[in-house]
């Protein structure tokens, strides 16, 4: 199933697959239940993301950057495991990824709740005003 | 699985869910922020959760990467709201950059034990990665002025482009037929670094809103595909989730301005132009004594900005005059173009911040049908987004976008730092009309000097 999915080469990947079936390779049923989160995933994000209205899209751009910052915690195992070869290597860029993640993470939030602070009713933006 | 496991596994399902309840929140400003303190809260249980990882033996890279990204990501939460556009480019930049590294990490780590399926969806992260880190950067450089806003065009581009990605995406298939032959790895990524910088420089600043989205759109699906590489679900949904963020943002964008996905990436708008707009009579300079009698005795007022606005950053400027106004007993709104400004919902973010509530800024299909009945429509440093040559000149290379017809008040005046033509290149017959009155000069110091001549009407 999985050359289906991404082999437009059919036969000699499968030639691969077949010699490479360690445990780090994807097993069908993960993928076919991958592929499942990933199109309902897509279908739930339509539907919640085009009820926000134009007065909220830059904060939506920033939420949702905040929100894709969550690859930090593929980055996190990625920067703090131990491997027999390319320790170093994948150490490094393990931490680059930790921190551009966390860049994401703390400003994407915080910038989004400034900017949301500002969006105010007219009622309650009168009584500062006397202030 | 071990109860670790189990315990970061809930962790994950905890978040998604947090995360959906978060984006829900933003279709109403008045839940937006509860709902992002939601998927604030998500973020942290993943990321508590995934410290628990039993791989995990090693925290001092963890704790560098943690500070030192929190230490360059507080402070630009900080930046003033007029330098939106750049600082998300920027962090659409940094999510593509995490997605990438983690995919080159997990190929120097596993190298052809990765089979066909997880090496398919690593190839796509890692491409789509690559081509957004450096597409950020040329759109980050542009909005920030450092580098031209124009198009940049050279000759044989869309060879060269055509080129690049056909070797890009021929090493992806070479690399996944032979996954030991890491040559074929690294030359697509540098080849999507390369691709990247060429998708961005021949748009103009203009045609930023569409590119900006895009580029969120891409982010996003490098992590969804990150996800797949990890087996990770909540990495999969929050990536989809801003994927299709991006993605619908750009399609409204691109609605918004009439034009397709393709002629927007590939048309290069905003080059020397050579289709003719032919305008008849003159422009008629006011100044700020007749605008502001004009405005003090005028029942409806309505203020169209544009990127102009944010240049001058004459926000706060605005709001007074509007207050002013409305003290007066003016009704006082606000009209925004879906793209005005340089990314979507630009010019909502600076009036909010200039304390103008939200219930006074409409958008442009609430505002049209009010034009007729409104004295005065200002509009500040906007210019093809009240262009009536796109409703009705067919030949206008706007043709057919929709408009703010300011043109349809019963009056209008232009703030305008000079004669010269608008961002596009594009002539505005709007500026010729008998109508339209134009003020020349800083938008911030006319409307300063405008609120100072109404306190003596």
């Amino acid at each position: 199933m999985e050359h289906l999915v991404f082999h437009p080469l059919g036969f000699v990947a499968a030639f691969f697959l077949l010699k490479s079936s360690s445990e780090q390779t994807l097993s069908p049923a993960v993928l076919i239940a991958s592929l499942y989160v990933f199109v309902l995933a897509a279908f739930l994000g339509y539907q919640v993301i085009s009820r926000v209205p134009p007065l909220l899209h830059t904060p939506l751009m920033s939420a949702t950057n905040a929100i894709s910052g969550i690859s930090l915690i593929g980055s996190l195992v990625i920067a703090g495991s131990h491997y027999d070869h390319h320790q170093m290597l994948a150490s490094i860029l393990g931490c680059a990824a930790v921190t551009s993640a966390m860049i994401n993470v703390t400003g994407g939030f915080l910038i989004t709740d400034r900017m949301l602070k500002m969006f105010r009713k007219k009622e309650t933006v009168k009584p500062e005003e006397k202030k | 699985m071990s109860y670790a496991q189990y315990f970061i596994e809930a962790t994950y399902l905890i978040a998604s869910c947090l995360f959906i309840l978060g984006l829900k929140g933003l279709s109403h400003p008045d839940t937006a922020r509860r709902g992002m303190i939601y998927a604030a809260a998500g973020m942290a249980a993943a990321v508590f959760g995934t410290l628990f990882h039993p791989d995990i033996h090693n925290y001092i890279y963890i704790a560098i990467g943690l500070i030192l990204g929190s230490a360059i990501g507080i402070p630009m939460a900080m930046v003033p709201m007029t330098a939106m556009p750049q600082r998300t480019a920027l962090s659409h930049a940094f999510g593509a950059l995490a997605a990438s590294m983690v995919g080159i990490a997990e190929y120097v780590i596993h190298g052809a034990s990765l089979g066909g399926a997880k090496s398919g969806a690593l190839g796509l992260e890692v491409m789509l990665g690559s081509l957004t880190v450096t597409g950020s950067l040329i759109a980050a450089a542009k909005l920030q002025e450092m580098m031209r806003g124009t198009p940049i065009m050279f000759k044989g581009q869309q060879v060269v482009n055509l080129g690049l990605f056909v070797t890009m995406v021929g090493s992806y298939m070479a690399w996944l037929v032979n996954p030991a032959t890491a040559v074929f790895f690294y030359v697509m990524v540098t080849c999507a670094f390369i691709f990247g910088i060429l998708l961005v420089i021949p748009i103009g600043a203009a045609d930023m809103p569409v590119v900006m989205s895009l580029l969120n759109s891409y982010a996003g699906l490098s992590s969804a595909a990150t996800g797949f590489v990890l087996g990770n679900n909540v990495l999969i949904i929050a990536g989809t989730l801003d994927g299709f963020s991006g993605f619908i943002l750009s399609i409204l964008m691109c609605r918004a301005m009439n034009r397709s996905m393709t002629n927007v990436l590939f048309g290069g708008f905003g080059a020397p132009l050579t289709a003719e707009t032919t305008v008849t009579g003159s422009m008629r300079e006011v100044t700020v004594d007749d605008v502001a009698v004009q405005l003090a005795y005028a029942n409806q007022v309505v203020f169209v900005p544009g990127y102009g606005m944010a240049t001058a950053q004459a926000q706060h400027a605005v709001r007074e005059l509007g207050n002013l106004l409305e003290e007066r007993g003016v009704s006082v709104k606000y009209a925004i173009h879906p793209v005005a400004g340089r990314m979507p919902g630009h010019m909502n973010v600076l009036l909010a911040e200039a304390n103008v509530p939200y219930s006074s800024l409409y958008e442009m299909e609430q505002i049209n049908p009010e034009m007729p009945t409104t004295d005065v429509a200002v509009v500040i440093g906007a210019n093809d987004v009240v262009n009536p040559d796109a409703r009705d000149n067919p030949k206008s290379l706007i043709a057919g976008m929709p408009i703010i017809e300011v043109d349809r008040a019963k009056a209008v005046v232009v703030l305008k730092r000079g004669k010269g033509k608008g961002f596009s290149g594009l002539e505005n017959p709007l500026f010729f009309k008998p109508v339209t009155g134009m003020l020349y000069g800083d938008a911030k110091s006319s409307i300063t000097n405008l609120t100072q001549a109404i306190q003596k009407v």
